[in-house]
């Protein structure tokens, strides 16, 4: 007999999750220290409720969407421009490469001084999480765009601008695709250690509820954000990034 | 443009010579080559690896530049790639994120003076020319090698070229469909009349397709024989008058070859 896919992950989950209830219950550990699952999901649906959860995920994303795509937009061209233009990519390549290995929350403190507590401090942060990734994937993939596309293009009299637009950047395109999850990924990771270190005046998040969980002591708060946060990475990944990848390969004829 | 000039060759070499630096030194990939292409001829450029008959079809189609010597389009210097001189590859490099009637008006588009129309229509007139006018909407990756090949061929002829280059177009198929494909280059090749220049190191391919066959020898590329081709067209590949030619170029080729060596 062969089972539909989702049953023994569901079976797993709730084995563990049950295991853990049981394991908290029977009072083995501190309670304050390892909330059970149970009241996790007490506080998620309290905090749904009260729509503090929903508010703080949404001021969350707003800030994770705008520095991403500001992040993108400056990412692409300067790739793009590292690709075409050896000095360029001997320098601003190089830079990308090094800036790109700094973990972003070491942007904070700059940004604290440069733009104090606002709004433009964590976007500069998320900004400069995204960017430098972009920069890269942007790069490479132009640059093993197969020469022979390039031939034929200019053969069939494309040139400059038409030659990028319509055989670089779609040859590109999957390379691309990826170097901009990564970017989302870098940019989601540089956005919650900003929130979480620094208290934003302009609006209350997700990093801000995490960090407003430990100091209550409410261990049930803290996971239960975490899992919020595990949450909307998957989601992004399923519902923008998976289909957007999958599409590439398929109408390329590449793979699965 | 003075076409109807009947004197004046579609293509002109004039002791073209081109150099590479590589790794291994200064490699002269074809020497002192001077040849007059006629406004309609199917002309062959046949050699071993090594003869830079690649590397002319490179300049003629102004991928590279010569070192020394000139090359004519018309009257024109040859200097940039361009829609007057459409390449067939080896593999078909059609664009995998278009779909077979897109990748057919890519050239088409970039051609001005045409409505959407007309580019419509003559991208499906030459589909049907080489029997894929029911596959417009299928993606290269759908196609068999022959059959993207056929495409690639569309593609290069519908912005109407005034030479049609092809480098080694048919080495990457198998035998049944490469004799198909020799069919429809020559029904096209006496419908439209085009110029077309081929490379390949296939001699009998050479012979069942040029009008004329330039034998190349190699290090360095120099033209050794022009061997003039007088079959009746459509040819096929395994016709006995044919092989018996082929076998005098090959003839030629190996003693060119030999005294290379000895030398």
């Amino acid at each position: 007999m062969k089972l539909p896919r989702p049953v023994i992950p569901t079976l797993l989950a709730a084995t563990f999750l049950g295991g853990w209830e049981w394991f908290v219950q029977a009072g083995h550990v501190n309670e304050v220290l390892v909330p059970a699952p149970s009241h996790i999901f007490k506080w998620f649906y309290e905090s749904l409720a009260n729509g503090e959860l929903l508010s703080a995920t949404c001021v969350t994303m707003r800030r994770l969407i705008i520095g991403f795509a500001i992040g993108a937009a400056l990412g692409v061209p300067l790739g793009a421009l590292c690709a075409r233009v050896r000095w360029i990519r001997d320098t601003l390549g190089v830079l990308a490469l090094g800036l790109q290995t700094l973990p972003s929350v070491c942007w904070v403190p700059l940004a604290l001084l440069w733009f104090g507590q606002e709004e433009s401090a964590v976007l500069f942060v998320v900004v400069m999480g995204t960017v430098w990734a972009v920069v890269i994937a942007v790069q490479e993939s132009v640059l093993s765009v197969q020469p022979l596309y390039l031939r034929a293009g200019m053969t069939m009299g494309s040139q400059g601008w038409h030659l990028w637009s319509r055989v670089i950047f779609p040859a590109a395109l999957p390379g691309i695709v990826s170097g901009m999850k990564q970017g989302w990924a870098f940019a989601w990771r540089s956005l919650m250690a900003a929130e979480i270190f620094v208290v934003i005046l302009s609006g209350f998040g997700l990093g801000s509820l995490l960090h407003a969980g430990r100091e209550l002591l409410r261990m049930d708060q803290v996971m239960g954000v975490m899992a919020v946060v595990v949450g909307v990475g998957l989601l992004a990944d399923i519902i923008f990034f998976a289909p957007l990848e999958r599409w590439l390969r398929h109408s390329r004829g590449l793979g699965r | 443009m003075s076409n109807d000039k009947v004197t004046t060759p579609a293509l002109t070499l004039r002791n073209v010579t081109k150099r590479f630096e590589g790794t291994a030194g200064r490699v002269t990939a074809v020497e002192d080559i001077s040849l007059d292409v006629r406004e309609g001829e199917f002309l062959v450029l046949v050699g071993p690896s090594g003869c830079g008959k690649s590397t002319l079809l490179n300049l003629l189609a102004g991928l590279e530049h010569t070192n020394e010597g000139k090359i004519l389009l018309g009257e024109e210097p040859v200097r940039l790639p361009g829609r007057d001189r459409l390449v067939m590859f080896q593999q078909d490099a059609l664009f995998p994120w278009l779909n077979v009637l897109e990748n057919v008006l890519f050239g088409l588009r970039l051609k001005p003076g045409l409505t959407e129309e007309e580019r419509l229509e003559s991208a499906r007139y030459y589909l049907s020319l080489v029997g894929l006018a029911d596959k417009e909407k299928a993606r290269p990756h759908e196609l068999s090698g022959g059959m993207r090949q056929r495409v690639a061929l569309a593609r290069s002829l519908a912005p109407n070229p005034r030479v049609l280059l092809m480098d080694e177009p048919f080495s990457a198929l198998d035998a049944l469909t490469r004799d198909q494909l020799y069919g429809d280059i020559q029904q096209i090749f006496t419908k439209r009349k085009k110029t077309i220049i081929l490379v390949t190191h296939n001699i009998r391919e050479a012979v069942c397709l040029g009008d004329r066959v330039v034998l190349l020898s190699p290090h360095p590329g120099r033209i050794r024989e022009v061997f003039e081709i007088n079959l009746p067209r459509p040819r096929r590949i395994n016709d006995p008058e044919l092989a018996s030619l082929a076998a005098k170029v090959t003839a030629a080729l190996s003693s060119h070859l030999n005294e290379g060596v000895n030398s």
